[in-house]
This record gives C-alpha cells, structure tokens and sequence, in this order.
C-alpha cells in the first residue's frame, strides 16, 4: 500500500490538519490588527469552511478500504460518524463564534482542530496501539481546551482535574491493551477476536478487559469514574466544555463499542463456553456500570443549582443510556449509538451555548440568570427548550427518536429474549426523573419570578447572530427528530 | 297510522312555549298569559283526542314509531290506549289548575320577605315556564311506549318539580327539594339499572314487546341466561330485577316505607307545584307499575310469597298513612298523608291483581279493579288537586298560616270556600255521589274476592280517614270563630268560578262515572287478558 | 383529509408565533380560524367517512431502516374522537378569549397541544402514535404553570410528571412489543395480527394499559387530574378533560387492548374493579370539596370512571358506550369548566362555594346558572344529554360482564346526582344560607353589592362557545345514531380480531 492511498483514504483528515494550519497561519499573519471579534469570526469562518469540505469530500467520494495492514479502516459507517463528528465540531466552532473569554481566537479553533482530527483517527482505528495513540491525540487538545480562559481559576481547576484523571484512565488503557496483547499476541481488533474465539478464558484476560473497561470508563465518564464531570463541565469554558461533552463522546463510545463488537463481542465467543463466560462477565459488569450511571447522574442532576453541573450530572446519565447500545453489541446497536450520542452531542453543544449567552449576561448560571430569560432573548430561550426537551426525550425531538431506537437496540439483544429489559426499564423511568430537572430549568427560563428584588437581573439581549446560530441547531435536532432517517438510512445501509 | 303526530305534538307543545315563556324576562304577566294559554290549548287538543279515541278497542291508538337508534334496538314509540289517554287528560286538567293556584303570586310565608335570597314570587315567567315543562315531561311519560324516551321524560319531570320546589319553597325547601330529588333519584337509577338488566336479557326496549315476553313467561329464562353473573337461580334472580323496577315505581307513589321524601316536599313545595306533585307526579308511579311492572312480571307476582309480602305493604300503607295524616296538624301534611293513602287504594288493587289463577270469574273482578284503579287515578289526581288549591287559598288569606289548629269557625266568615272545601273533602272522604266513591268502590269489589284479608285490613283505612277529615271539618270550619280571622276574606267571584270547575267535575263523575269507565274499560279488560296467569 | 386537522393546528402555531408580540385580537382571531377550521375538517372527513372501513389518509414510510412509517388512518373511534377534538378546541377558544397576557403564546402552546392530540387520534403507527402523545403532554405544563391559578407549578409539576411517568411505561411497553413482533413494523393494524406470547402480554398489558390509563384518570392513579385540572386556566381545563383525559383511554383501547387480548383476559376484572372504584370514590370525594373547580376535577375521575369500565367489559355495546362516553365526557366537562373557571371565577375570583352560597349568582348571571343546570342534568346522566346513552351502554355492558359491578356503580351515578345538584345549589341558588347569618348579613351584603356590582355581563363568545357544546351533548344524546352509525362498525374491523376471538365481542 502506497502512502498515497493512505493520503487518499485519510484526505478528510488530512483536511482537517490543514484547515487548522491554515486557520494558525491566517490569524498570525494577517490579523493581528483586527478586534478580536472579527478574528474569532475570520477563523471560525475558516473553520467551518474546513470542516464542511471534509464532510462534502466524504460525502462525495465514498471509499472503503482498510490501510496500514488493517489499522485503519476506512468504512461507510466510520465515514459516516466522522461526518457526525465534523457536523457536532462545526456546531461547537458556531457556538463559540462570540466566546469571550480567550485573545487567542486561532489557537482555541486549532487546538479543536486537532482534537477533531484525533477523534477521526480514533474512528477508523482498528488496532489497539493506533486506538491509544488516536486517544492521546483527542485527550491533549482537550485539555488544553478546558483550561483555555486562563484568567479563570475555575478553568485551570477543570484543566488540572481533568487532565489527572485522563492520564490516569490513559494509564490503565495501557496497561489493559497490554495485558490482551499479552494474552493474544495480536493488537488489531478481529484477530484478537479471532485469537479469543480459538482459546479458553485467562483470568488475565479478565483483567485485562477489567482494565480497559475502567480506562474507557474515565473517557466515557460513567459512574464510578465520573468524579471530573461535574467540575471540568463547570469549569472550563462553555465552548470547551459543549466540544468535549459531545465530539469526544461520540469518537469514544464508537470506539469501545466496536472493541467490545469486534474482540470480545458474545459472537465472536461462541468456541468454548469459557467465552462466553467472558462475554458475560464483561457484559453485566458493564451492565451494572450503565445503571449505576443512570441512576446517579440523573439523581445528582436533581439537586444542581448550577446548569453547567446539572449538563455535566446529565452526561454521565446519558453515557449510562449509550452504555445500554454498547452493551447489546450487535451492529445495529452501534448505529443506535452513533445516532444517540450525535444528537446527544448536538442537543448538548447548543444548551452549552445557551449557557455561555446567559452567563455573559447575569454573570452565573444559577436560576438567577435565568429568570425572564424568555424575555430578553425568546429564541435563545425557545432553542434552550429544545435541547432540554431533545435531552430529556422528548418527541418530536431527535433525542427521542435516539432513545427508542437505542432502547428497541437493547432489548434486541439475544433475540428478544429480553436480558436487558430491566436496564431499559431503569433508563425509561430514569428519563421522567431526568425530564423533572430539566423542566426545573425550563421553569427558571419561562415562569420563575426573582428571587429577591436586591439581585440584579440581567438585562439586555444577546446578538441576534448568536440567537440564530442556537436556533440553527436547534432545527437540526428537530429536523434529526423529524426525519430520522436522514441519519438512520445512511447508517443502517452501512451496517 | 300515517296520520298526524299529535302525540309528538301534544308533548312539544309545552316544551316549546316552556322556552318561549321563559324568554320573557320582566314581562311577568304576558307570561302567565301565553303559559295558561299554552296550558289551555294542551286541554283543547286532549279532549279532540279524547273524542276521537276509539273507546271500543283496548289497543294502543294514535301510535307513532319510528327507529331512533339502531344499535340499542331504541325506537321512538308513541301511543295510549285508555289509561295513558286518561292521564294525560289529568295533566291536561290539572297543569291549567296550578297555574291559576299560582296566578298571583301564590303565597309568601312571612319571614320570606326577610330573606333576601327567598324573594321570588311565584308569577316570575321561569315559575310558569317550569311547569309547562313539568307538563312536557309528563305527556312524554303517559304516552311514551319505549323505555329510552319514557325514561327521558321520566327524568325530564324531575327537573323543573326539583327547581319549583328549591326555588318557590318554604322555609325547609332546600332539604326538602334535595330529598325530593336524591329518592327519586335512587329509584330511577334503580330502575335504569334494571331496564338494563331487562334490555341485555331480552335485547328490547320496547313496552309492549317485554310485556309480550313476560306474558309467555320467558323473562327469567332469558335473565339467567344472559346475566349468570350473581350466581343465582333464575327466579332468584328475576326477583332482584324485579324489586329494582318496584323501588323505582314506588318512590314515586309512594309505597310505604319509601315514602319519607312525601311529606316534606309536599308541605314545603308551593301550592301550585303540590298540586302538580299529588295530581300528576305520584300518577307516573302508578302508570309505571300498571304499564310496565304488571304485565312485565306477572308470572313472578303470581307467586303468592311475594304477593303477599307486596300486599301487607300496601295494607300499611293505606292504613299508617291514615293514621299519620290523624295526627298532623299541618293541613298541607294532612292531605300529604290522605295523598299516601288514596294512593294505596291503587296499590293494593295493583297488586293483588297480580295473583295467580286460572279461574274465568276472577277476570270479571280483576278488570273491575283495575278500572277502579283507573277511576280512582283520574279522581284522586282532581280531587287532591282541588283541596291543595283550597289549601292555597286559606294560606294567601291567613299570610301563611295552615296548621290544624290556627282556625275555627271559618264557615261562619267565608261561607262559600268552606262549602266548596267541604265538597272536596267529601269527595276525598268517599262520600256516595262524588267521584272518589265508584273508583274506591270498584276497587274493594275486585279486591276483595281475590284477596280477602287484605281488603279487610284496608278498609280500616276508610275509616281513619273519614275520622281525620271530619277533624278537619271540625277545627277549621266550625267551633267558635277564632278572633284573628273575623275579618277572614270569603272567595271572590273569579276564584268561585274557577274553583267550581273541578267541583262540578266531581259530581259529574261522582253521579256519571261512565264518562271514564266507557273510555277505560276496554282498556282494562284487555289488560287482564294479556297478563298471562 | 382529516390529516390537515393536524396540519392545521400546527400551521396555527406557526402563525401565532410570528405574529408581533402584543397584539391580542390578531391572536385570538388566528386561534379562533384555526379552531374554526379543524373543526370543519374534522366534520368533512365525518361526511367523508364510511362505516366501518378504516380509513387510510396518509401513509409513507418514515424510517424504513426500522419500519417505522408516517401513517395516519381513521376508523370510527378515531372520527369520533377528532371531532370531539375539534369541538373542544373551538368551545376552548371562545372561552379563552378573555385571556390577556401572552395571548399569543397562550394560543400557540394551546394549539401544539390540539395538535398533538389530533394526531394521536389520526396515528396507526405507534410509533407515530408516542410522538404525538408526548407533543400533547409538554404543552400542558406550561399552559397551566403560566395562566393557571391556585397552585399552579404545583399542579403542573404534578400533572406533567405524571403524565410523564405513564408515557415512560407505555415507552417501554411499545419498544418490547416492537421488538418481539419482530422489530419490523410499529403498524397497528400489522400488529394486532402478530400473535405475542402469552408471558409477554401478561407483563406487557398492564404495564401499557396503566401508563395510557394514568392519563385517563385510572384510579388510584388520578391525583394529578383534580390538581392539574384546578390549577389550569379555563381553556386548558377544558382541554385537559375533554380530550387530554381521552388520549389515554384511546390509548388503552388502540393499544393495550387491541395487541394484548390474552393480557386483557386476565387483568380485565382487576381493571374494572379500578374503574369502578374510580367511579364511586371521585363523586365521593366531589361530594365533599369546597372548592367549586375540584368539584368538577373529581367528577371527571368518576366519568373517566365509566369509560375505562367499558372498554374492558369487551362487548361492542360495553366498547362503543366507553367511546360515546369519552365524546360525551368531552363536551359536558369542558362545558362545566367553561362556567367554573369562565364565567364564574374570572368575574367573581373565588370558587370557594361557601363564598360563592353568598353571591346568589343564579340572579346574577342566569345564563352561567343555565348553562351549570343544563351541564349538570347532562353530567349526571340525565336522559336527553349524551352522558346518558353512553353511560347506558356502559352499563348494559357491565351488567353482561360485571353484574355486581354494574350495580355498584349504579350507587356511583347516584353520588354523581348528589354532588352535582350539591355544587349547583350552593354555587348558584345559595339561597338558604342566608337566615341563619341574619345578624352578620350587613356586612355581608355590603360585600355583596361591592363585589357583585362589577360583575360583567356574560360575553358573546362565552355564549357562543357554550351553546356550541350544549347543542353537541343534545344532538348526540337525543339522537345517538350520529356517531353511534360510525363507532359501532368499527369493532367490526380486523383490528379486534383478537378481542372477538376472545368470543364476548
């Protein structure tokens, strides 16, 4: 295989690299008199303009070839996320278009950049050492990214808890991928599948998948390995933290889906009952991971006052709804999560944004800020209750269509036998607690009075642009909603 | 038939010039005008039917039936025979009769003018309306033959009696209205439910189809097939549809131990409304159980556990009601009582016709029974009616006053309402010559050889009656002149005329019951052919 | 055809979202056309319709990948539910015409929500179906937490949660059944051929019944209705119960019922006995408030009551009372309300009855005292109304399944009678209170005169609005043949195949 048919395969990354370089280029050469407005405004275009010739190139070319002896794999369905992940980066670049907390407009969208490219690799990887090192690559921008309001002691707080807690997931990922790497002397996904399928169960091996689950479980944030969450979500910038609540997310869980599908999936185990065994064990520990997630996130989010820490408290209950899609390894279960955490993604990427206006107006984003809300900024408040509502599953919405066809995924599973019906029954009924909290939000946007006449209100609407750039999304989850199939047909013919 | 619905007319009429009536807010006394015209005109078209009823056939004339819906096997069903076309002639008389009891104003009890909320007068256009939509009601019950619209109309009276009473009432009206309805209440939905029961065993709503099927006797074969659910035998549970279609009937009488609403309601309820109540409303009772509970369950009544258990209480009734109307000392509550007990005339003779036999001599008396219960329907309704109109008359006088005895010697003061009032209570006394005499008679004549004891136990009511009117008699109208009623106003010459219209009546069928009988008896004997024993 | 009912409620919004903020009469004269219109083709799609088919309006396939398809269909029960819809949503407009704040936000939330239930009514999907039962629930909470009164986050908290909590059980209910029938289709009709384990139905039934139940008031699942109910303005109430309440019971019947009939064999006795109880224990608890709008609250438990014990008493006689009455319920609720909430409490701002005995309102505004005795003889199953040939259908049903119940609920209509006639004497011929508070009457009266002054006369659109449903409850229960002609043949249709095997039907 010639580097140029890697080139060729890889070009939407290859975009992305270059957009980011150029984004750099173009700020440092010839903006540098410009307000800082234009400039974030200027790159951002860039940005977008990047993003969205990766996405029309893979919609275009369609390729599907595996490169570098099967590391990476080039597929309609890993074409398929990366435009996800490309749509959910464009939207994370529009909500951050007025971001006001960095003077370094062309490093922030650089920086995102580059993280974009990592999750992109980290879709096609097929192999462990490129799945880690395409994990680093995501991680490090990130981390950046969280602590990037550098006069914010909230940030660096975000930056240095998240930071710690990813190199210490990065840490057992290591140490899992080389404890399977030990017991199957293979690193690419399908042939440890097919090592396993030949051989009885190790217990090392059990470590090793105990090991790789608790890695993925930092990334993932799923309870227990969820004590970041609330804290980097709070802390880091609006922008930064929409980015890593939703590309990362999405990037992460397709990936240790498709470890779990294609090394260690109950299909692949069928050789000896030991495997099975192992199929199983893997299984209801992570099953006892997805409900722990739902329960705790959601009850959590009861009780936050702030809307940051109440998203953040939510992502872990949603990693513990996707853990339902992982958990049915089947690969329409994969497309079930896809098209959950992309539309989790961009319902979360657009309710941040609402978060950044409110909080560049009243200053926090505790019920304060929100009351007459609807008032100062009606679109702005209408796009919030769309994501809320999309978050919380409700029809129309895309979050809804998300939840049903990743439940019907789940109980799929063994035929319909039902082994997880009870973990879909806890995640429906988990979603009314869930549909209480944020109503309580919606409630502070449209119906709370002050609390007292002493604190300040905040007055004065937010641009238009940025009231637009909301509603934009918020159409997109409504159109997701509406015409599932917009995503679902692509996905499921690339099954 | 293909000929003008004058039933369906005779039935809109009322209602139509109800809302009519009830539109004319503030013009009080065009009002009372167009409602006695109404009323006067639903007199006129009663007795054009009434000549042109065909008194030689007991079947059902003047019919109209028309599906109305399909899927509940409910068709719009019209007719009268003898017994429907005679009371609604009675609601004809009476209605007119009431209005004019009310026409000015009736009477207002003294601490009402007090009560702010107690001003109404009894010449409001909604009085009139109300009563002309009691009077709908009533021609829709007496000439409806499907349970559907029958039971409308039957609820359909209720309404405007509730409101004349909760809003015209004396002191007590609301507890009294409220009984009122809530009894009345309990009974129709006892008897809906047991319309239903009837319904789903027979798939019929119709009354003289279930009738037909109670003559071959086989309702409670259908009952129990239908309606296994209790886990009784079919007699069994024939006997419960049987007790909830009496206990709807029976409140409205009232058969005795049912009969605790009567009293309160009568006393409270304005002159006018309590003669529509006693004249018309307790008639539907008897139509009921003449028209639908006779002939629907004549083979279980034939059974003499059950008959028995029905005649004692139409014995106790007629006797306590007696002796209960000796010890009032309200008038209004004395004729309440007499009411209950003319009333349970009519019951013992409907139940005892019930009994079983075979034997051909015993149809002669069944059907002279039954047209003594017919007589005595159309005489009680008239002739209670009058007397709660005397009543109204001395209450407009006395400003209120009614009791026993807050009066005497009235005959010496107001010579000519008294002889009037006396004529009335000889005529509720069963005074020869008058017409409670022939129905009372006919009825013990066919009572008495089917079942015996009974009569014999009744006739004490006969005489405990006589003793409380001659009471009456005694306190009011003689005895030494009470000195607040010197000045005691005698009857105008407009109040003589119209009251001497229901009198003349009384002497009329009092010396020419055939004027009835002829119309009825056919009517009866074809009755008794078709109850099947 | 009937499908532009939901379009037109949506393209309703759309207007009244657009519209320039303030301005009131432009907002009410949209709602007013786009409740006009639905209800005009509702009635064209009845003129349309012919018995006893079911009728396909529109049908593409919406997500192939998972056989989801955009289906709306009508069959009898469906029409006459639309209509009803149609009814209410006009009698809600002119009774909220008085509504000042936000007007077009009130109409706009009004008509996503008339939207909604359109479509839930129109959808042999069920998939379709949720998604339109989820958009008739959000629009509740926020009608009720911003025009409502007494305790309004408070009932619409409560409302919503729980409407929230049924739909969550009828999530997991649909998503199983999808997938055991194959995870092919989510069509009704497809379905309710497909035959389902007997384990699963016996899970599956009741947990789909009760979640569609709960939004028809099920016993002892009702406390959100009275609160809600109270707490909501007029025209959410009226919507609320007349055809809210019904989402649930169509949804009992089109789903639960339909796909379970094993499940529904088994459970229907526990159902019917719930149902009954419903009955009694609402007029019970009617019986005994002090607040005029709980009265009607628990009233419309008790008659919910009447409809879920004739869907499970699974004769067509039983089955086609439980939708008269569902329509009949419709209409005499949101009429209550409408002289409650409308006439009443806005002029006089209490509904406290003790307060209300004072007012002698029945000289006051004869016409709200009218229309309370003429929707009370028609709530309380008076002959003549359309409560009165659907509760007799009910009941004729029961007496064949249930008898012992039938006669239990027999003692519930009479209740029923009692808080009624109880309500409408205090509420409006109070009357009789007033001697016994001789002494204090002077400052009573002073009030009186105070308050009772300002009392506006009762406006044409409330006229309109209620001689619109009164004229409605008459029709139908004077001649019952008008929608008994559509609802009767649609029990006929494949779709309760399963439900005549069962051999009542």
């Amino acid at each position: 295989m010639s580097y140029l048919e890697l080139l060729r395969l890889a070009a939407p990354e290859t975009g992305i690299v270059l957009t980011a370089l150029v984004v750099l280029t173009v700020d440092l050469t010839s903006m540098r008199g410009l307000g800082l407005r234009m400039r974030f405004l200027v790159g951002g275009l860039l940005t977008l303009a990047g993003c969205a010739a990766a996405v029309a190139w893979m919609l275009v070319l369609p390729v599907q070839a595996p490169a570098l002896a099967g590391m990476f794999v080039v597929n309609p369905l890993t074409q398929i996320v990366k435009v996800c992940l490309l749509g959910l980066v464009m939207a994370a670049v529009l909500v951050s278009l007025e971001a006001g907390f960095t003077r370094h407009p062309a490093e922030f969208l650089a920086l995102l950049l580059f993280s974009s490219v990592g999750m992109m690799v980290l879709v096609s990887a097929a192999d462990l050492l490129l799945i880690f090192v395409a994990l680093e690559l995501v991680s490090l921008p990130l981390y950046v990214l969280a602590g990037f309001d550098k006069e914010s002691r909230r940030a660096a707080e975000a930056a240095l808890k998240y930071f710690l807690f990813g190199a210490t997931a990065a840490a057992f990922l290591l140490f899992g991928m080389s404890l399977v790497y030990g017991v199957t002397g293979a690193t690419g996904l399908t042939a440890i599948g097919g090592v396993l399928g030949g051989q009885g169960v190790e217990p090392l091996l059990m470590v090793a998948v105990g090991m790789l689950t608790v890695g993925f479980g930092f990334k993932l944030a799923v309870v227990p390995f969820h004590l970041w969450v609330p804290d980097t979500y709070q802390g880091a910038p609006p922008a930064s933290a929409a980015f890593i609540a939703s590309g990362s997310k999405l990037a992460c869980f397709f990936i240790f889906a498709k470890i779990m599908l294609l090394a260690f999936g109950a299909e692949r185990l069928t050789g000896s009952a030991d495997a099975r065994a192992l199929g199983g064990g893997w299984v209801s520990l992570l099953a006892l991971l997805a409900a722990l997630s739902m329960v705790l996130g959601n009850l959590a989010a009861l009780v936050q006052s702030s809307v940051k820490r109440l998203l953040g408290c939510s992502a872990v209950a949603h990693a513990g709804y996707l853990l339902l899609g992982v958990l049915a390894h089947d690969e329409s279960a994969l497309a079930a999560v896809v098209y959950y955490a992309t539309t989790y993604g961009l319902a979360t990427i657009g309710a941040f944004g609402v978060v950044d206006l409110v909080e560049k107006q009243a200053g926090n984003d505790r019920r304060q800020g929100w009351v007459g809300f609807s008032r100062r900024a009606p679109l702005a408040a209408l796009a919030m209750m769309i994501f809320l509502f999309s978050l919380a599953g409700i029809p129309p919405l895309a979050g809804f269509f998300g939840k049903f066809y990743l439940f019907a995924a789940a109980l799929k599973t063994g035929g319909g036998s039902g082994e997880l019906l009870w973990l879909v029954v806890l995640a429906v009924l988990m979603s009314v607690v869930s549909f209480y909290y944020y109503l309580k939000v919606l409630k502070w946007i449209y119906l709370a009075p002050p609390v007292d006449d002493s604190a300040p209100v905040a007055s004065g609407q937010p641009s238009r642009m940025a009231q637009c750039v909301l509603l934009v999304i918020a159409l997109a989850v409504i159109a997701l909603g509406c015409f599932p199939n917009l995503l679902v047909g692509p996905l499921h013919a690339a099954r | 038939m293909n000929r003008c619905p004058v039933l369906t007319l005779l039935t809109l009429l009322p209602l139509v010039m109800g809302i009519l009536v009830a539109g004319l807010r503030g013009q009080a006394r065009l009002a009372r005008q167009l409602a006695l015209g109404s009323s006067l005109l639903s007199l006129g078209l009663m007795l054009g039917l009434w000549t042109a009823f065909d008194a030689a056939s007991g079947e059902l004339q003047f019919v109209e039936r028309h599906e109305w819906i399909a899927a509940l096997g409910v068709n719009y069903f019209l007719g009268v025979d003898g017994l429907g076309l005679l009371l609604a002639l009675l609601t004809a008389v009476v209605t007119p009769m009431a209005m004019l009891a009310s026409w000015r104003g009736g009477s207002r009890l003294s601490d009402a003018a007090a009560s702010p909320g107690a001003g109404r007068s009894t010449n409001s256009p909604l009085y009139f309306a109300l009563i002309l939509f009691l009077q709908s009601g009533l021609f829709g019950t007496f000439t409806a033959l499907n349970f559907f619209h029958w039971f409308l109309f039957w609820e359909l009276s209720l309404i405007p009696a509730f409101f004349l009473i909760r809003l015209w009432g004396g002191p007590g009206r609301v507890a009294a209205a409220n009984q009122f309805f809530l009894y009345t209440m309990a009974g129709s939905v006892a008897l809906l439910l047991a319309f239903l029961a009837l319904y789903l065993a027979t798939g019929r709503f119709d009354f003289p189809a279930l009738a037909e099927l109670g003559h071959r006797g086989a309702l409670a074969a259908a009952l129990s097939e239908r309606l296994g659910g209790f886990g009784l035998a079919a007699h069994q549970l024939v006997l419960v549809i049987l007790g909830g279609v009496l206990f709807g009937f029976a409140v409205k009488v009232p058969l005795m131990p049912f009969h605790t609403w009567l009293p309160a309601t009568y006393a409270e309820a304005p002159c006018g409304v309590t003669m529509l109540l006693t004249g018309l409303m307790s008639k539907m009772g008897l139509y009921g159980l003449i028209r639908i509970f006779l002939p629907l369950f004549s083979v279980p009544l034939g059974a003499p556990p059950v008959q028995n258990v029905l005649l004692v209480l139409a014995v106790i009734t007629i006797v306590f009601s007696a002796a209960a109307a000796f010890a009032q000392r309200d008038l209004k509550r004395i004729f309440a009582y007499s009411s209950i007990n003319h009333l349970g005339y009519c019951l013992l003779a409907i139940f005892a016709i019930g009994r079983s036999t075979t034997a051909p001599e015993f149809a002669v008396e069944k059907a002279a029974a039954l047209n003594g219960v017919f007589l005595q329907m159309f005489n009680h309704g008239l002739t209670a009616a009058t007397l709660f109109w005397c009543v109204a008359l001395i209450e407009q006088r006395a400003g209120g006053l009614r009791g026993l005895n807050d009066f005497g010697g009235l005959r010496k003061v107001a010579p000519i309402f008294c002889g009037l009032m006396g004529i009335a209570l000889f005529s509720s006394l069963g005074l020869p010559g008058l017409n409670s005499f022939v129905g009372e008679f006919l009825i013990f004549k066919g009572v008495f050889p089917l079942s015996p004891w009974a009569a014999a136990c009744a006739v004490i009511g006969l005489l405990v009656t006589a003793i409380f009117i001659l009471t009456i008699f005694q306190r009011v109208f003689h005895g030494p002149v009470n000195e607040k009623w010197t000045k005691f106003p005698d009857l105008t010459p407009g109040e003589i005329g119209l009251l001497l219209i229901p009198i003349a009546l009384m002497f009329v069928l009092g010396l020419y019951p055939r004027l009835v009988l002829d119309v009825v008896n056919a009517t009866a004997v074809q009755m008794v052919g078709q109850f099947g024993f | 055809m009937l499908a532009w009912t939901v379009y037109i409620s949506f393209l309703g919004v759309l207007v009244l979202m657009l519209l320039p903020r303030g301005n009131a009469p432009a907002a009410r004269w949209v709602a007013l056309i786009t409740a006009v219109a639905g209800l005009l083709v509702g009635g064209a799609g009845y003129a349309q319709f012919q018995p006893g088919k079911i009728q396909t309006v529109t049908r593409c396939s919406w997500v192939p990948a998972l056989g989801l398809e955009y289906h709306l269909a009508a069959d009898g029960v469906s029409l006459t539910l639309v209509l009803l819809t149609g009814l209410a949503a006009l009698g809600g407009v002119l009774l909220s015409w008085n509504v000042e704040a936000r007007t077009k936000e009130f109409f706009a939330f009004y008509f996503t929500l008339i939207g909604g239930v359109y479509g839930v009514f129109l959808s042999f999907d069920l998939f379709l179906l949720f998604v339109f039962y989820e958009i008739a629930i959000i629009p509740k909470y926020f009608l009720i937490a911003l025009w409502g009164s007494t305790r309004r986050e408070y009932g619409a908290m409560k409302l919503v949660l729980y409407s929230f909590f049924g739909s969550a059980l009828v999530l997991i209910g649909l998503i199983a059944l999808y997938v055991v029938a194959g995870a092919r289709t989510m069509n009704v009709l497809e379905l309710a051929q497909h035959p389902f384990p007997h384990g699963f139905q016996m899970w599956a039934f009741p947990l789909v019944f009760v979640g569609f139940a709960i939004l028809a008031g099920l016993w002892p699942l009702h406390t959100w209705a009275p609160t809600g109910h109270v707490a909501a303005p007029t025209g959410a109430s009226m919507l609320l119960a007349g055809v809210v309440m019904k989402l649930g019971a169509y949804g009992c019947l089109r789903v639960a019922m339909t796909l379970f009939p094993e499940g529904l064999e088994a459970w229907k006795t526990w159902v019917a006995a719930l149902a009954v109880i419903g009955i009694v224990y609402g007029a019970m608890v009617a019986l005994v408030q002090k607040d005029f709008k709980f009265v009607i609250g628990y009233s419309s438990v008790s008659h919910m009551g009447f409809v879920l014990l004739g869907l499970v008493t699974l004769n067509t006689i039983g089955l086609s009372g439980a939708v008269l009455q569902m329509f009949s319920h419709g209409i005499i609720a949101g009429l209550l309300f409408a002289v409650v909430g409308r006439m009443v409490y806005d002029r006089t701002h209490t509904r406290d009855l003790p307060a209300l005995e004072r007012l002698h309102l029945s000289r006051r505004m004869p016409f709200a005292a009218g229309t309370f005795v003429i929707a009370g003889m028609a709530s309380m199953g008076l002959p003549g109304f359309s409560g009165f040939v659907a509760e007799l259908q009910v009941i004729i049903g029961a007496w064949q399944a249930f008898p012992m119940l039938a006669v239990i609920t027999g003692g519930g209509i009479l209740i029923g009678v009692a808080y009624t006639w109880r309500a409408l004497q205090k509420a409006f011929f109070g009357d009789a209170a007033e001697p016994a508070v001789a002494p204090g009457a002077e400052p009573a009266a002073a009030g009186d005169s105070a308050s009772g002054q300002g009392l506006q006369v009762v406006s044409m659109p409330e006229r309109l609005g209620a001689v619109l449903l009164i004229g409605a409850s008459l029709l139908v229960g004077l001649y019952p043949q008008v929608l008994l002609r559509v609802i009767v043949p649609s029990f006929a249709s494949p779709l309760f195949d399963w439900l005549r095997q069962g051999g009542s039907l």
